[in-house]
């Protein structure tokens, strides 16, 4: 005992409540030095609160927190980077309209004058640069990088402050492939310099690749601290969930119907008139789902924004159920109307309000709809009533439809946008990014839900930058890359590999 | 040269007009680059109008006038922090609570106390700023143009005056190169970014608001106690608004809000001059059509014919801890 070092981090019988919801109940944990620790749990589990807690955002109802053996009083972020802790949050803490250096040194400007304190950071910043090889534009604003920079601005805040302790909370969420790849080989070498890291994900392969040990949490309680060497996939999903899951799809071979949504040579620029979907050209048929696989930012973001009637074509047709679609038919109440439904990539930007009590959004968009009001009048139990058939339906936690859409966690805001477009019985349905930063649990839900949809004869165009999801739901499978189609498969006989080349536009002849 | 002089003579009265509005301006950039929106600037250049007018009355010193009107003005200030930060209630409820609490007061008090209908007995000597001579005007008044307008328009002038100059290039110096000035700019921006970078949200913006009411405090008394001689009821005449439209037009950034300002003053001084004047074909100069101006251009602005306004991200909201 006397020569075992401390650990580097020790949460000694934690708990929090947010008003009726016990977000932590008398949680504990220890993360040894120098490792890799992984937190598993479902949406809502309490894993966001804990790490907050342990960064000093909330302040913990009753627990202590030990660092390297000392028991320290943390009530604040200050307390926490003191100690050496620093953490990347879900949804990131940067000020956008400032440069990526004015963020590095926000709270650790070294003086009161800016001068010497930038300077030396730009020395430092270099210094990670080729240290770490996390290279970036000093003076980049920061609202214009990429989400994969925004987070590499969010690490170097951390690190810029000399974290030993490093808290990351879903960062492969919005990261494609080869960035995530790139975020583990960082963290292998952060490991290799002594420091701790904590990872939070619901990607289970991530916690198996990169983790040393692992905690599971169900309904604010830990419930399961092991070896990652000694578990496995299947083990952790049932310690989670509480029941096993099924880590793969099942699904009928489809009954393909009639072509309802039919898209030729789609164009669309952006504001600065780049084309973002170049003469893009698919049909989508009843009672068939088709993926579209690709590295994000390669136009599926565009492609359904156009169908959706966000975005405007600069060429092409669109024809829903046989007939062409016109300008005027191309806004998004009118293609609501029209049976043609769509699930946002980006819940919080576009899919819900979140300031907004969970009720108000599970009508969001429908509020129209007589059967929610009395005359001009909306009806608040009638929503209320609507919303908690929907949040039962989907299992949303905790199940109060009058709470800020702010306060649920990540998953159960995603399940809330599902559970409203879904439940309208579409014709089409454009789906995107469906499972970003949902449990494995809910997962299996959705997925059985869109199998479901498919089955029982809606179109659905699905786009994710999982490919693992892409290949385990579609009956066909388009690969995009630069803007264009590269490429079509059926997804029986599909290939990983040569999806991934089409997706990288190589072999786009074939 | 007949038209130097004029040009002279309006720039003068141009600058005088706007130094109150470059003061509440400032204080209003100040406070909602933190993210306090304050329609209450009006309300407190009046208080102070009064107290300095009041104390400068009372003490004979135009200096203490300044004191009690700085002071006044921030604890003014300092209540719409409380509603604002500490308690997080609605701002623009507490803003204008603040100009009718200050439009009541001033009158009430003023009336209790001097019974000349509001008004503050008249300041005399000692009890106003004087206007100062800047060196070398009287030199360079014979330099061709140049000099004839800094003695005529630039020098000459109340200390406060000045003093307001001299915010501008503070405030712009203070905002750009400190510490302070980053995390206010920040916490405009998002402040749960800078409350999990270790800096209390709370005491930025309260910073900034005392910041706001001591600029106001500047503005309410250059008007009682250099601008005029003593508190008139309702003397702030909307320029606490004006001044609001002018961060607006200057897109929270003070060298433009200098700028406009004092585009804003030129528009005043030229009404006051035309007042009255017929122009062949046109008629009498409609005045109020020349100082409705500014609300005009920012409605123009605002309506995104010139340029866009793009206010701080997390102006008007009270930062809560949530996601
Ligand atoms: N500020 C808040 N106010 C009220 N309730 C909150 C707040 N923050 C979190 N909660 C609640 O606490 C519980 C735990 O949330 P938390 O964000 O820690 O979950 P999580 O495990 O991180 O989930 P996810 O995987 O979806 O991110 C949830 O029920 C959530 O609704
Ligand atoms: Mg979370």
């Amino acid at each position: 005992m006397s020569d075992a070092p401390a650990p580097a981090i020790e949460l000694v019988a934690i708990s929090k409540s947010f008003g009726p919801v016990q977000a932590n109940k008398d949680v504990s944990l220890s993360v040894a030095a120098g490792s890799i620790h992984g937190i598993v749990g479902e949406n809502g589990a309490g894993k966001s609160t804990l790490m907050s807690i342990l960064y000093g955002f909330y302040e913990a109802d009753s627990g202590e927190i030990r660092v390297g053996g000392k028991p320290v009083s943390i009530r604040s972020s200050a307390d926490a980077i003191a100690a050496g802790i620093g953490m990347v949050h879900q949804h990131f803490m940067l000020v956008e309209p400032l440069s990526v250096v004015e963020n590095v040194v926000l709270g650790a400007e070294g003086g009161a004058r800016l001068k010497a304190g930038i300077s030396q950071a730009r020395t430092e910043l270099a210094r990670l640069a080729q240290d770490y090889g996390l290279v970036i534009d000093p003076d980049a604003i920061v609202g214009e990088l990429s989400v994969g920079l925004q987070q590499r601005v969010e690490i170097l805040k951390a690190l810029y402050r000399g974290a030993e302790i490093l808290i990351l909370d879903e960062p492969t969420a919005v990261l494609t492939p080869p960035e995530a790849d790139q975020l583990f080989a960082l963290l292998r070498a952060l490991k290799a310099q002594g420091k701790t890291v904590i990872l939070i994900t619901h990607k289970l392969r991530e916690i198996m690749d990169a983790t040393d040990t692992v905690s599971v949490m169900r309904r604010g309680e830990m419930i399961a601290h092991v070896r990652t060497a000694e578990t496995s996939p299947a083990a952790l999903a049932e310690a989670m969930v509480g029941r096993r899951v099924l880590l793969r799809v099942e699904k009928a071979p489809r009954q393909r119907g009639r072509p309802v949504l039919e898209v030729a040579g789609l164009s669309v620029r952006d504001e600065r008139g780049v084309e973002r979907l170049s003469e893009a050209s698919l049909t989508l048929h009843e009672g068939e789902i088709v993926g579209i696989a690709g590295v994000a930012g390669n136009g599926q973001s565009e492609l359904l924004e156009v169908l959706a009637g966000l975005m405007q074509p600069s060429r092409g047709v669109i024809r829903l159920g046989g007939a062409i679609l016109n300008a005027g038919d191309r806004t998004p109440s009118r293609l609501r109307r029209l049976g043609l439904m769509h699930i946002p990539e980006d819940r919080q930007r576009m899919g819900l309000v979140t300031a907004f009590p969970a009720a108000e959004n599970t009508i969001l968009g429908y509020h129209r709809d007589p059967s929610f009001g009395r005359g001009p009048l909306l009806s608040p139990s009638r929503i209320v009533a609507h919303a908690l058939a929907g949040i039962e339906a989907y299992d949303v936690r905790p199940a109060d439809p009058t709470l800020k859409t702010a306060k649920f966690s990540g998953g159960n805001q995603q399940k809330l946008v599902l559970a409203r477009e879904i439940e309208r019985a579409p014709k089409v349905l454009l789906v995107g990014q469906p499972t970003r930063g949902v449990d494995i649990g809910a997962i299996e839900f959705i997925h059985r839900r869109l199998i479901a949809l498919r089955d029982a004869g809606v179109a659905i165009l699905l786009v994710s930058v999982e490919l693992d999801e892409v290949m385990a739901l579609s009956d066909r499978i388009l690969a995009m890359c630069g803007g264009r189609i590269t490429g079509e498969r059926q997804a029986e006989t599909a290939d990983e590999k040569d999806i991934g080349l089409l997706m990288a536009g190589v072999g786009e002849a074939a | 040269m007949e038209w130097v002089q004029t040009i002279a003579v309006i720039l003068d009265s141009a600058i005088r007009l706007s130094v109150p509005l470059l003061c509440a301006a400032m204080a209003g950039l100040w406070s909602e680059r933190a993210g306090v929106v304050d329609i209450g600037l009006e309300g407190k250049m009046l208080i102070a109008a009064f107290a300095s007018a009041v104390v400068a009355f009372s003490t004979g010193s135009a200096w203490a006038g300044l004191g009690a009107g700085i002071l006044a003005s921030v604890l003014l200030a300092l209540v719409h922090g409380f509603a604002a930060i500490t308690w997080r209630g609605n701002q623009i409820v507490s803003g204008v609570a603040i100009n009718m609490l200050a439009a009541g007061l001033t009158v009430i008090l003023g009336n209790a106390w001097y019974g000349q209908g509001g008004r503050t007995p008249p300041l005399e000597g000692a009890a106003r700023f004087p206007d100062l001579t800047l060196p070398l005007a009287a030199t360079l008044r014979d330099v061709p143009v140049l000099g004839r307008l800094y003695e005529e328009a630039i020098s000459g002038h109340a200390a406060p005056a000045y003093l307001a100059f001299l915010a501008v290039l503070v405030t712009a110096y203070v905002l750009k190169h400190t510490r302070f000035g980053l995390r206010l700019r920040a916490v405009g921006e998002n402040p749960a970014a800078v409350d999990t970078a270790g800096i209390s949200v709370a005491w930025l913006r309260y910073g900034a608001v005392i910041i706001c009411g001591a600029l106001c405090g500047l503005g309410g008394t250059y008007l009682a106690v250099s601008q005029s001689a003593g508190f008139l009821p309702h003397m702030i005449a909307g320029k606490g608004f004006i001044a609001l439209a002018a961060v607006i037009f200057a897109n929270w950034r003070p060298w433009p809000v200098l700028g406009a300002c004092l585009l804003f003053g030129v528009f005043d001084a030229v009404a006051i001059r035309l007042q009255g004047v017929i122009v062949p074909g046109l008629g009498q100069v409609p005045v109020q059509a020349i100082q409705a101006l500014p609300y005009v251009l920012t409605v123009i602005l605002l309506a995104g014919f010139i340029g866009k306004a793009v206010p701080p991200r997390a102006s008007g909201l009270p930062y809560v801890k949530e996601r």
